[in-house]
């Protein structure tokens, strides 16, 4: 009776295992043929006025890479903080436990809360409002990353450092730092692939354009507000663009991970 | 120099404090209009932008609360002569004897009204949908790759998993327009946009965050544990359910309560699967409506009051999600250093 208990339960977890990998690989295969299908030269050379893709991948990585500079300086240097001049304080503990919060918080609140702060007294929708909105998704994933990785760091390369008699930003700048690099990068690279397929922040605060700009203190282009857009769009041409930039994205935010596991892979 | 970066680095470290604060606070100040004119009887209010008389709000109001369960149509019955001017996205009313509906037009003195209940019981039921759907797959697969795949599966499979958590949640929503929900409508009738399917995505969305993060607790489960309990002759099963579960059971059950509080505030996935019909669901599969939905499709357009009043939402949603993760994350996984 045991044993036959113990092959049913294994049974099942096998056929749920195979179902839930089922599911996801269903949504995998569709948007790849899908994606694969309306994938042409005439996407990545015309804008999203001429039926194209150009202004979106454009505008999606811009409004990423803003979120970057403005994101990781603030998470990177904070993350620092915690593990390197807190010593273990409760304000210390508070942070990073916040920061967790703040990692799982709901993405479009964050869209309402620049909505409020940017868009609202500016009086229109713009790429800068976008930016930031990422970069507060971002703030906490770099912090954890860089506190994470810190706490890596062999406690003996800082005594020596001190021993030498360099003042401790030069220790942690030119010694800690250096010893964590891959890691840091890497999960910089990580959060990065997070934030680049986020589309609720970006609703209200970015908006969208058809046309190619670069002119943040408009409406800015970026690809998953227009695929929200153009999914539902009765235009069949319409709703393969949106495929096609869905697949992009997806390749996209994949690789860079696959990227990321096989440096902290290599590093180990 | 030294002092400086000191500072620097803590007040970096306060941004995250203040962020979330300034969330609150700016969500409150931007929502305090709504709050006080539809004060906390707008988490019960099942209306949405219905125009009533501004005299018989009362009267409403009070007919409201002995009728909540069956309004479905925005339209309050009342006993009164009450005069009610229809929403314009309205076409079917029922005309009960004892409600008159007239397309009146005296705007002066009358008042829109604003309630949660439709999208909070919206997001609760589709989360719940989600968890019971997704919490036994992601509970097999846990199982399946850490105890009893072999390594040559079980790695490559461990890494798809965690690969597909990273994919974006709009890839999940498409994905359930075009194809998951028209399957499920096939199968179970109704709609292919509605709670069900909206569940069931959202469901989907979360099997490989809940999965891995069980499957990396489970794997902390000492090795000797696991093999003196084998020597007494137990079955694998056994050694599950008694050793492996017990050990890991905080981290599986903050991992289950922190995937619901990602389900709870998911936008992308849900938004082109539930339909956005402001109305009760009677059966699963109708149409219906979450807070991030309510949020996504109306904010662009919405001034005034009404966007007072989706801020009223996001200032509900943060709180619960903002609680719910905060329990899961002080209760369950309280990180160890």
């Amino acid at each position: 009776m045991r044993f036959l208990i113990n092959k049913v339960v294994l049974f099942l977890s096998t056929v749920a295992a195979i179902l839930g990998l089922l599911f996801l690989f269903w949504i995998l295969i569709t948007l790849t043929i899908k994606g694969v299908c309306a994938i042409n030269l005439h996407i990545f050379t015309n804008d999203l006025v001429n039926n194209g893709l150009r202004n979106l991948l454009v505008g999606q990585f811009v409004l990423a890479f803003i979120a970057v500079l403005i994101g990781v300086p603030i998470g990177m240097i904070a993350g620092v903080y915690l593990q390197e001049y807190s010593f273990g304080s409760k304000y210390a503990e508070v942070i990073r436990n916040l920061s967790d919060v703040m990692m799982s918080a709901p993405s479009i609140v964050i869209g309402t809360f620049v909505y409020a702060v940017i868009v609202n007294p500016v009086g229109h929708m713009n790429g800068w409002a976008g930016a930031v909105a990422l970069a507060i998704m971002m703030i906490p994933i770099v912090l954890r990353t860089t506190d994470d990785m810190l706490f890596l760091v062999p406690k003996e390369l800082r005594e020596a450092g001190v021993a030498i008699g360099a003042p401790k930003y030069k220790v942690i700048f030119d010694i800690i730092l250096k010893a964590a690099k891959v890691g840091i990068m890497t999960g910089f690279l990580l959060a990065f692939a997070r934030i680049v397929g986020e589309t609720a922040p970006l609703l209200f605060t970015s908006g969208n354009s058809e046309y190619f700009t670069l002119d943040l203190n408009n409406e800015f282009p970026s690809l998953t507000v227009a695929i929200y857009n153009l999914a539902t769009m009765p235009d069949k041409n319409l709703v393969d663009i949106a495929w096609a930039g869905a697949f992009i994205l997806t390749l996209f935010v994949l690789v860079i991970n696959l990227f990321g596991r096989y440096i902290i892979k290599e590093k180990k | 120099m030294e002092a400086f970066f000191k500072k620097f680095s803590a007040f970096s470290a306060a941004t995250i404090l203040l962020i979330l604060t300034s969330i609150f606070v700016v969500l409150f100040l931007y929502a305090k209009p709504a709050i006080k004119e539809y004060g906390l009887k707008f988490l019960i209010d099942s209306r949405w932008d219905v125009v009533v008389n501004d005299s018989n709000i009362k009267m409403a109001t009070a007919a409201l609360n002995q009728n909540t369960t069956d309004i479905d149509n925005e339209i309050i019955p009342t006993d009164d002569d009450l005069d009610i001017i229809e929403d314009n996205d309205l076409k079917d009313i029922p005309m009960d004897d004892d409600l008159n509906i007239e397309q009146e037009n005296n705007v002066s003195d009358t008042k829109v009204i604003y309630g949660g209940l439709i999208p909070i019981v919206g997001t609760i039921l589709s989360t719940i949908l989600a968890m019971l759907f997704a919490v036994p797959i992601a509970m097999g697969i846990a199982v399946f790759l850490s105890e009893i795949a072999p390594p040559f599966i079980s790695r490559p499979v461990g890494i798809a998993i965690e690969l597909l958590a990273a994919i974006p949640s709009i890839i999940y929503g498409m994905w359930g327009l075009f194809y998951f929900g028209p399957f499920v409508s096939k199968i179970f009738g109704g709609g292919s946009v509605s709670l069900l399917v909206a569940g069931l995505v959202l469901g989907i969305m979360v099997i490989p965050f809940i999965a891995s993060l069980t499957r990396d607790s489970m794997k902390t489960t000492p090795n000797v544990l696991k093999e003196s309990a084998y020597a007494m002759g137990a079955t694998k099963f056994e050694v599950i359910r008694d050793v492996i579960f017990p050990y890991a059971k905080k981290g599986i059950i903050g991992s289950i309560i922190l995937a619901l509080g990602r389900a709870l505030g998911e936008t992308m996935a849900v938004a082109f699967v539930i339909g956005g019909v402001f109305s009760f669901p009677h059966k699963i599969t109708d149409p219906t409506v979450s807070i991030p939905v309510v949020l996504a499709n109306n904010f662009a357009e919405s001034s005034g009051m009404s966007l007072s009043v989706l801020f009223y939402l996001a200032l509900i949603l943060f709180v619960i999600s903002f609680v719910v993760i905060s329990f899961a994350k002080f209760y369950f996984l309280r990180d160890k250093r």
